[in-house]
């Protein structure tokens, strides 16, 4: 097996598998960049797979191609419906910011499971059988071995994925409403002196993270597990959370962590199978994201900060 | 209105408001809710058998309220509870197949091993957090999928010869009780509970009965005020991790020991360290509110065993009943001003 042939593999597997962590991780960047820590970035993801999946199982047949286009928008309208509920409690109820996530986490197993049992009357959905079709990208993969590794045989909405945060870059970092949102991040007093309004600038980063978070789920559920089930979201919407971290809070340090951890995961997937991966225990390449992340934020290679009035509910009048 | 009265009244406005929320779920649903909480309390306290399990259910849940408490009290948040129970309930049946021991002493080492592997893994996030001020919250996540890798790699690979299920624990090793056992119609109840209830008890008696658990509390108030006054404020956050985490282990003991005399391949979390933070809070943190969450969410949670059964209702409602009492129970601020008008109204 040639060195080529080994990135066919790998490479397009770790872009499919980094969509969802991406995405989520953007959600947690608006989110934690207008000061409010996001736990539940997991049950968020579950919402969206959950909603994505019920959705392509219902109009799967009467819209077509168009189906999993539209069960993402669903999965994404469900998921900043749900951020309220975190949004409430930690914004307006000034409710602990983790516990909340938490709690948020718990509801949507149970809300999810308990839908699909009432349903479909069982543990689990079907299997859809409408998805998205991996394409070659036009022009792209035309070029010479490039093309054929990165831009043949791929899902669009992986290189979406790979797009948005580059957007979410420019309005962060380059717009009014982006500066509104670091300011209220790292210092909501002073921000509420020059007139913004916290409250609505935070509601506005948790309903954000819904929405992409939901996105996020519902691609891992379309492209990867095609059912939902207690084990679908399994810890991607914590892994999110790790490459946010790793990022340092930025949206391409997140895009390029969510990429090395996709690549994590599927050589723990198909690494077995691969000359010279073969030998590495498949719990070290499990274990990667999780420990690197660790010795990111011990500040091995260099500070990670959070934004400074992460975790904190302001006050009005409160020093 | 006093304080404690409010106190006292939060968490049971929060139980009551969950449940009443579980009742119109199932009504929107279409189930008959009181056909849905008859089959849940006849789950619990129906026969003897029901009894042992809610009480064998409640066991590991109070020791997981306990370390999440401890940790809550000191200013810590230790969300990884779930790992360090993980480790504990490897390293308790790692003791009991590989140790040779006379009865009484080996299931004792076993399960000071639990406590130990749980303090170790807790120690982690400590000492981080101690002396790199790093959050614990995120250190302990990234631990508990951590631990759960490497324990089921340690399982396949160190304890059994690629098999996804160890042996039985030795006899010596174990907390299952005959007596316990034939006196609930054969439940799997165990010797456990007295070992959640001495953790509370030694957790009570260290917060506020001795010096150590004086400063671990200063520390949680005000850092800066207690390194001033002279306490050494990492060796306090250290400690105060471990303690939890040692607790944490010992409710990997009751499971390793008690409830299923092994350990397996897990493709996911058992989810009672993430019910000890709803346990801890609905207990407010003290031990014998603990004792007292512990052993409703172990009801609940065997409750919800028999909804599918008499009712048709799936069992996950009380998942979604546990989730809405830690929001109301974390929104409390809104309770609290709702009970301080009520009060204000009363003096008029």
């Amino acid at each position: 097996m040639s060195f080529v042939d080994i990135l066919h593999i790998i490479i397009p597997s770790m872009i499919a598998l980094a969509a969802p962590l991406i995405f989520t991780a953007i959600g947690g960047v608006f989110s934690e960049r207008t000061g409010v820590v996001n736990i539940g970035l997991e049950g968020l993801m579950v919402f969206g797979a959950f909603t994505s999946i019920v959705f392509t199982l219902t109009f799967g047949d009467a819209l077509g191609g168009l189906t999993p286009w539209l069960a993402i928008i669903a999965a994404m309208v469900v998921g900043m419906l749900f951020s309220l509920l975190h949004a409430v409690a930690s914004i307006t109820f000034r409710a602990d910011q983790t516990v909340s996530g938490v709690a948020l986490n718990f509801l949507a197993a149970g809300l999810c499971l308990f839908l699909v049992k009432l349903m479909y009357d069982k543990g689990q959905t079907d299997r859809i059988s409408v998805r998205f079709n991996k394409t070659d990208i036009p022009i792209l993969s035309d070029i010479p071995v490039i093309g054929d590794i990165f831009f043949s045989n791929v899902y669009v909405i992986s290189y979406i994925a790979i797009l948005v945060p580059f957007i979410v870059w420019y309005v962060l970092f380059k717009t009014p409403f982006g500066l509104r949102i670091r300011a209220v991040g790292e210092h909501p007093m002073a921000a509420d002196t020059m007139g913004v309004n916290v409250s609505k600038i935070r509601y506005l980063g948790v309903v954000l993270s819904g929405a992409f978070a939901g996105i996020g789920g519902a691609i891992h559920a379309i492209t990867v597990t095609n059912d939902f089930s207690h084990s679908t979201i399994n810890g991607q919407g914590f892994m999110a959370l790790a490459a946010m971290i790793f990022g340092k809070w930025h949206p391409l340090g997140a895009l390029g962590a969510a990429l090395f951890f996709g690549l994590a995961q599927s050589l723990s997937v198909v690494g077995g199978s691969l000359p010279f991966f073969s030998g590495i225990p498949k719990v070290y390449l499990d274990i990667l994201p999780y420990v690197l992340t660790i010795i990111a934020l011990a500040g091995f290679i260099g500070r990670a900060d959070a934004p400074k009035a992460s975790g904190k509910p302001y006050i009005k009048g409160n020093r | 209105m006093s304080k404690r009265t409010v106190n006292l009244l939060v968490p049971i406005i929060a139980v009551l408001l969950g449940l009443l929320a579980g009742a119109i779920i199932m009504l929107v649903s279409g189930y008959n809710p009181i056909l849905g909480y008859s089959a849940l309390l006849e789950g619990v306290i129906g026969n003897e058998y029901n009894i042992g399990e809610t009480i064998r259910q409640a066991t590991p849940l109070i020791l997981a309220g306990l370390a999440v408490a401890f940790a809550f009290k000191t200013g810590l948040f230790n969300i990884g509870v779930e790992g360090q129970l993980i480790m504990g309930w490897f390293a308790a049946v790692w003791v009991g197949i590989a140790f040779d021991l006379p009865a009484g002493v080996h299931v004792i080492v076993a399960i000071l091993a639990a406590a130990v592997a749980g303090a170790l893994w807790a120690a982690i996030p400590g000492i981080l957090k101690a002396k790199l001020r790093v959050h614990e919250v995120i250190v302990s996540i990234m631990l508990n999928y951590t631990a759960l890798y490497v324990t089921n790699y340690l399982i396949r690979n160190v304890l059994t010869d690629n098999s996804d299920t160890t042996e039985r624990i030795a006899e010596t090793a174990s907390l299952r009780s005959e007596f316990l056992s034939s006196f609930t119609d054969h439940s799997r109840f165990h010797w456990g509970i007295i070992v959640a209830i001495l953790g509370a008890i030694i957790m009570w008696f260290i917060l506020e009965k001795t010096k150590t658990g004086y400063e671990l509390k200063a520390v949680g108030f005000n850092e800066e005020a207690s390194r001033y006054a002279g306490m050494n404020v990492s060796k306090n956050i250290i400690l105060s991790m471990v303690i939890s985490g040692a607790l944490a282990g010992l409710a990997g003991a009751m499971e390793g020991l008690g409830t299923y005399e092994f350990t397996s391949v897990k493709s996911g979390f058992t989810g009672i360290g993430f019910d000890g933070i709803a346990v801890a809070l609905l207990g407010g943190n003290t031990a014998i509110g603990v004792i007292l969450a512990g052993t409703l969410f172990g009801a609940l949670k065997m409750g919800a065993l028999n909804m599918p059964f008499e009712a048709g209702v799936p069992n996950e409602l009380v998942d979604i009943v546990i989730a809405l009492i830690i929001f109301f129970v974390a929104s409390s601020y809104v309770i609290r001003v709702f009970l301080e008008r009520k009060k204000r109204k009363g003096a008029k």
